[in-house]
């Protein structure tokens, strides 16, 4: 079976000015209710990493410096 | 990729799910039995977790003394969900309503109260008054992680359960599953297992066709009841299907709950009301359907006629608690309450007691007919328990499943469920080159919407059963890249299952029961003759899947005749008036 690129616009966003996984926060990733979000190794960010999302806000609302959004996924908006 | 090796624990008490009955579970087991172990199983986070993962706006079916009889609400029950009724079960709850209630006071949970100091009760029920605002309940998660903390419950968290252990008499004696950041195995042995896995809230594809924009947070995906189901538990009436009334799209609660009593209610397009009561039964969405359907729809949410300052109350309210993304969605969309009503739909089935009555099958003690198996919260069948309710009957599951501890030993247990468990959830990260999960559950969630939404008919319901095989022919080529698509992978074959069982218990009984919940349109009359019965459904010896008749107990409070139509009876009787 061969699979596709499937490009998809993520409900949930990191301010990677604001994100401070590079000190060692995981609080999004820990709280989200579908562990939908991660942290990117590299950068030392967290960022959507499946388009899971129930908008339900623990990431958002946990964040320690307020750099999460969670916006309302593009189909239900 | 290589999995590490596989965790094995051992404990007395396993709560698995640790939304709201899981938590009051554990620490009521640890209070009852301090040297007992007590463990509570998350597949997220205790902090953040379940139905309430952010918190809830009221207690629904608050049974407060002064406002509200015991005997009054299980009535009222009896009456909202057709008769069909273990009056004992909700009986239980009504007296032990108060309790929780106190409980929750003390553990410091704000509810509203008057300038006297006594709670300020509101009516939504159509005939009592049930329902206690909580405007500051998105602190219900943190004071429930603090009761686990004081009665020091061992919580594991990230981890999903898949299967029941059951010794050599049949009686539970643990759970498999396996860690979802790491892919591990993960066996746990124990001498009681309290299911609180929420309702299976992915059943059907919401009409947005997103996956996750269900009603139920969607880590709900039906995983009790399809492990329940496999252990050899009964589960009752799964043909009352939960079908809500929401925001359109948005698929959130409107919610007529915290607008009633604001004056805010359900209208046509015409912004005339059509039901007198906003209480979510059958019969409510049977009109709100029929609304929806005629030439007066659609149906809306109408709060434009009130007071600046009244609207502003509910936006908080509503925007702050159960769901805060609400607003977002609102100003999206350039919605307002002020000045324009706001669009409502249903939802997709699933099925939830905590709002109609499909549930695993509990008694009052909240033991399923599996031993050392007990059930709280949405998937247990208390019909129309809510928060409270699954508050209570974690209570009863807690304390019942200690004592039971204390009387009871483990038999031996067959070690093949084990081996054949893990190869099952190893399987699809073992497949390189099959079916993603997600594309394999869009088509089996948009099969149960073409063939299972009611009206339900005969030879769609088959027809779905058919695809359903198919589907299921397909679950042994699916593919998990890793940890993470694995849950979902071993969720949707707990989806698989319920849609199954959704199918199966709704063929079973030919009649119609619970307004829209169980509308059949080949089988359009409620027939109580051969259906005033609880319908069970379970895995039969051969491993089929059976469905069986099992008479309604005696009512210990009977019915006068007024009383049993009083929901038959929502339709506003008269010519509706512009407000």
């Amino acid at each position: 079976m061969t699979y596709a690129a499937h490009r998809t616009s993520v409900p949930v966003t990191v301010d990677e000015e604001k994100c401070i996984a590079h000190k060692g926060c995981t609080v999004c990733v820990d709280v989200c209710p579908l562990d939908v979000l991660a942290i990117d190794m590299l950068k030392g960010k967290a960022y959507m990493k499946y388009d899971e999302c129930w908008y339900c806000m623990p990431c958002e609302k946990d964040c320690p410096t307020g750099a999460v959004h969670v916006a309302i996924p593009y189909l239900l908006r | 990729m290589s999995i590490p090796e596989p965790i094995m624990m051992e404990t007395d008490v396993l709560v698995v799910g640790g939304g709201t009955a899981g938590p009051m579970a554990a620490v009521k087991a640890k209070e009852k039995n301090p040297k007992l172990r007590v463990m509570l199983l998350e597949k997220a986070n205790v902090k953040r977790s379940g139905a309430i993962s952010m918190g809830m706006d009221g207690l629904n079916n608050a049974v407060i003394p002064g406002h509200a009889t015991p005997e009054q609400y299980t009535k009222e029950i009896t009456i909202a969900n057709d008769g069909i009724v273990n009056q004992k079960t909700v009986y239980a709850y009504a007296t032990n309503s108060f309790r929780t209630i106190e409980e929750l006071d003390r553990w410091g949970v704000k509810f509203e109260k008057d300038e006297t100091g006594d709670y300020a009760m509101r009516k939504v029920h159509h005939l009592g008054t049930y329902v206690l605002p909580m405007p500051e309940g998105h602190h219900m998660k943190k004071t429930l992680y603090r009761q686990l903390k004081r009665t020091r419950v061992e919580v594991i968290n990230r981890v999903i359960g898949t299967r029941i252990i059951t010794d050599k008499q049949g009686r539970a004696a643990g759970l498999m599953g396996f860690d979802c950041r790491t892919g591990q195995f993960v066996v746990i042995r124990a001498r009681a297992v309290i299911l609180c896995c929420g309702a299976a809230g992915r059943i059907g594809l919401p009409s947005s066709g997103y996956l996750f924009g269900t009603y139920e947070n969607p880590t709900n995906a039906g995983d009790g009841y399809a492990m329940a189901y496999h252990a050899g538990a009964e589960l009752a009436n799964l043909e009352c299907f939960q079908i809500n009334p929401l925001i359109k799209d948005y698929n959130g609660p409107a919610c007529a709950y915290v607008t009633g009593p604001f004056g805010g209610y359900t209208a046509n397009s015409h912004g005339e009301r059509f039901i007198e009561c906003d209480y979510w039964s059958g019969q409510m969405m049977w009109e709100f359907y029929n609304e929806l359907q005629s030439g007066k729809g659609p149906v809306f949410l109408k709060l434009d006629h009130l007071a600046e300052e009244t609207i502003a109350n509910i936006e908080v309210i509503l925007h702050t608690n159960e769901r805060p993304s609400r607003g977002r969605f609102h100003d999206g969309r350039g919605t307002n309450y002020r000045s324009k009503m706001i669009e409502m739909h249903i939802s997709e089935i699933g099925f939830c007691s905590g709002h109609s009555a499909s549930g695993v099958w509990v008694n009052e003690k909240a033991e399923t007919t599996v031993p050392g198996l007990y059930a709280a919260g949405d998937m247990a069948s208390v019909p129309h328990n809510y928060m409270l309710g699954a508050f209570t009957y974690g209570w009863f599951a807690g304390e019942n499943a200690a004592q039971y501890c204390a009387d009871t030993m483990p038999a031996e247990v067959d070690e093949t469920q084990i081996a054949v468990e893990r190869a099952r959830i190893m399987a699809p990260l073992a497949c390189s080159d099959g079916i993603p999960p997600a594309q394999l559950e869009y088509k089996l969630r948009r099969m149960v919407n073409d063939y299972l939404q009611p009206p339900k008919v005969t030879r769609k319901m088959e027809l779905g059963l058919e695809r359903f095989a198919e589907i299921g022919e397909d679950i042994g080529q699916l593919n998990a890249a890793n940890p993470h698509e694995l849950m979902r992978a071993m969720e949707v074959q707990h989806i698989h299952d319920c849609a199954n069982m959704a199918a199966h218990a709704s063929l079973f009984r030919t009649e119609s029961r619970w307004g829209l919940y169980h509308y059949r349109a080949d089988f359009p009359e409620r027939n109580d003759e051969e259906w005033f019965t609880h319908c069970h459904l379970r895995k039969s010896a051969d491993g089929r899947m059976e469905s069986i008749k099992r008479p309604v107990e005696p009512y210990i409070l009977p019915l006068d005749d007024e009383e049993k139509t009083a929901y038959q009876r929502l339709r506003v009787v008269k010519e509706a008036v512009n407000v």
